[in-house]
């Protein structure tokens, strides 16, 4: 403290046209100070571990304000988790350094996976389509490149389309849908009204609920789909008409529990609440939401994470950038833990039962061997608070309760390769 | 079977009666109330609160000066330590924390308080009588736990998300060393002799027994309960008897105190207590452990000696912490 208190006096001792150049003396001076001081207290500067973060444009359709994303959403979450591996890496003389690269909606990723390859990203965090995300994948195996999926939720992705070089943070649809389920059977509501959407991310998690109503013993009493003939998303003064639109949707059916949506498309669900023909709770793509991360969560040191973010972006951290701050934080953990910088070894250790990593969640995160999906808690959100957290009490498996959510080993079509 | 049955349970009550009368010391034991955002004065002797002293946002590290006459409490939410005189119980001045302290220790002879900065990976080291900060200390992510080695040489600094016990040397105030523990790791404790240095993890469920000479893990000891979920089993505070020969573990959500063997590091006994049990402290003849139960609003009072939780002590809302000073 005392060596910067010494700088002002110096500057007013010299002549004012020196003034400038003695700031970007001292800019240059503190820029080392700082890179020493993060690479301290390490005998030789290392090679920084490049991590990639690839990603398409982030979707604004979507039916309430407050979801718009942020223009960061996402990369946020990957910055601070670079922060955080480098305050740990200070100890250990490891540095960290994440190289953004965005991609058009449907481009072929493969350029943009050999330009990071070619900066030295072995690690890249990808939020990209399914179909986006297998190009990316199958362009960077030749060159040993390694995938963090952080964003698609396709089962296909952990099953038939299995990457040997493709790690899953995002949860797959079946394990937010028997992340749901479990609650609603805890809860007695067996009897569902289930409505979805016409696009294929909506019929996927449709199936996804009619898989754990299945699984989990509730019973679907009625289905209906919701066609998008567009303009249903805000409109001016669209509001009575979204009223009766949602009340016809929900007339007309046997008498059920709760109203479980399938609209990852964002179409119509967000619209059910509090509008439904007979008043009965509304849950999935709204109303009780399965997802990784709330801005309400304050469990198990979460609110620490909340704050650190709020403090450096000045808005509420997201599902999305939790999902890219535990990719980032799989590598910083194994590059601790295994000591090295080297790519394939801390592939390697990443993949070994040794491994595990902390995100808040009350319990170690490890991941799924046979198609390298974590394990995860799944949060249920009604959108102001954390209503509970799955597995619930009760569902029980031999190796570990998570894997009581999603797909399990004995039920997987995915060969590693 | 029958007589056997009477006679221990005649037994327990004698024992029960002769500790509830017996002519012990009295202290003074003050519970911090994170929520109540208050201190309870609890009278060792009658075992019941006596005084509640209005505190600032959030009160949860708490300890008592060497010489008894002030009471140090981080009150999270206001940004600083608040100091209290033990004799008028009345708020006399400020220690400058840093952000949101939470847990903080005292040197062995007092004059150094090492707090834990949660937000700001830092450790602030205060000059107690001048009231300054004197030194800010980086560390890794989420600074938790501290403790101060009983020579006063090192202090520990735990952090969470870094997942290390940061060894700072407290002449020169810099980390010399840097352990790697479970997940989450929470509070340290040394051993009274300083032979062991113990350290709890949230997330990987243990209690991790270090050397501290080597700096490296001998043990990790685990907590299982059968019935409860490993996720409501989390070790928090640490509690060592003044000769070292046990430690109580407070295991949080799972409303337990693991009883330790401070030389096999075997787990004796899970006593049941109250509600999210959190931190501890010793009556000073080492005869009490009143531990802090959050979400029961209560302290539990265990006799050391018989192992056995004698008395739940009303306080105010979702203590957290306890510390011991004398009547």
């Amino acid at each position: 403290m005392g060596r910067h208190a010494a700088w002002p006096r110096l500057l007013r001792s010299l002549p004012r046209k020196h003034t400038f150049l003695v700031v970007k003396l001292c800019l240059a001076v503190a820029t080392c100070l700082v890179a020493n001081w993060i690479g301290a207290p390490a005998a030789a500067e290392s090679q920084p571990i490049k991590i990639g973060y690839l990603h398409g444009p982030l979707s604004k359709e979507k039916i309430s304000l407050i979801d718009i994303p942020a223009p960061n959403e996402g990369l946020a979450g990957a910055q601070l988790a670079i922060d955080d591996n480098n305050t740990t890496g200070s100890f250990l003389g490891q540095r960290f350094e994440l190289i953004e690269s965005k991609i058009a909606e449907g481009d072929d990723p493969a350029s943009a996976v050999k330009a990071l390859a070619d900066q030295g990203a072995a690690f890249i965090a990808v939020n990209l389509p399914a179909t986006q995300l297998l190009q990316a994948a199958d362009a960077g195996k030749a060159s040993g490149e390694i995938l963090i999926n952080a964003g698609a939720p396709d089962e296909r992705l952990r099953e038939q389309d299995c990457r040997a070089n493709v790690i899953h943070v995002a949860p797959t649809r079946f394990m937010l849908a028997d992340a749901l389920a479990q609650y609603l059977i805890v809860r007695k509501w067996r009897n569902w009204f289930l409505v979805s959407g016409s696009h294929d991310g909506d019929k996927a998690f449709a199936d996804a609920l009619r898989h754990a109503a299945k699984r989990f013993g509730a019973k679907i009493v009625a289905e209906k789909e919701f066609k998008d003939t567009g303009g249903a998303r805000r409109t001016d003064s669209g509001l009575a008409e979204v009223q009766r639109q949602m009340i016809d949707l929900t007339q007309g059916v046997p008498d059920y529990d709760i109203l479980v949506a399938a609209d990852e498309s964002e179409v119509f669900a967000g619209y059910l609440p509090y509008r439904t023909w007979t008043p009965r709770p509304v849950a999935g793509s709204a109303g009780l939401v399965p997802t990784t991360w709330d801005a309400a969560f304050d469990q198990w040191g979460a609110l620490q994470l909340q704050n650190r973010f709020k403090k450096k972006y000045q808005r509420f951290m997201t599902p999305l950038d939790m999902q890219l701050w535990t990719a980032v934080r799989i590598v910083g953990e194994a590059a601790a833990h295994a000591n090295t910088a080297d790519a394939a070894q801390l592939f390697a250790y990443i993949k070994s039962p040794e491994f595990s990593v902390a995100a808040f969640k009350g319990q170690k995160l490890t991941l799924r061997d046979w198609n390298l999906q974590l394990r995860q808690p799944i949060l249920l959100f009604d959108g102001r608070n954390t209503v509970s957290i799955s597995p619930q009490e009760g569902f029980l498996h031999q190796t570990s309760e998570l894997d009581t959510l999603g797909l399990d080993r004995p039920e997987t079509k995915c060969k590693l390769r | 079977m029958i007589g056997i049955g009477i006679l221990r349970h005649f037994g327990l009550t004698i024992a029960t009666l002769a500790a509830m009368t017996m002519p012990s010391h009295a202290y003074t034991a003050y519970v911090s109330n994170e929520k109540g955002n208050s201190i309870s004065v609890v009278d060792t002797e009658k075992m019941t609160t006596v005084a509640t002293i209005k505190t600032g946002e959030r009160p949860r590290g708490i300890e008592v000066s060497r010489d008894g006459k002030f009471v140090f409490v981080a009150t999270g939410d206001d940004n600083t330590i608040q100091i209290i005189d033990t004799a008028t119980r009345k708020i006399v001045g400020e220690l400058p924390s840093g952000p949101d302290p939470e847990q903080f220790a005292l040197d062995p002879a007092g004059k150094f308080l090492y707090v834990a900065n949660e937000d700001d990976a830092a450790v602030t080291v205060i000059d107690v009588e001048a009231r300054k900060a004197v030194a800010k200390i980086p560390v890794g992510v989420e600074p938790e736990g501290i403790a101060v080695s009983p020579d006063g040489k090192i202090v520990i600094c735990t952090s969470e998300t870094t997942s290390m016990a940061h060894f700072i040397d407290t002449t020169d105030r810099k980390v010399v060393a840097n352990v790697l523990i479970g997940s989450r790791p929470r509070a340290a404790a040394f051993k009274p002799d300083g032979s062991e240095l113990w350290i709890t993890s949230e997330v990987g469920g243990g209690l991790s027994i270090i050397d501290p000479t080597t700096r490296k893990i001998t043990k990790v000891v685990r907590f299982t309960i059968p019935g409860l979920r490993a996720e409501k089993i989390q070790p928090v505070g640490i509690n060592i008897t003044s000769d070292g020969k046990l430690g109580f573990v407070h295991l949080g959500p799972s409303n337990r105190i693991a009883v330790v063997d401070g030389t096999t590091h075997e787990v004796l006994k899970y006593l049941l207590v109250g509600q999210r049990v959190w931190h501890g402290a010793f009556t000073p003849d080492g005869k009490y452990l009143l531990a802090a139960n959050g979400l029961s609003n209560d302290v539990s009072v265990i006799d050391v000696a018989s192992l056995k939780v004698i008395k739940s002590v009303q306080v105010g809302e979702l203590p957290w912490g306890v510390a011991m000073g004398s009547k």
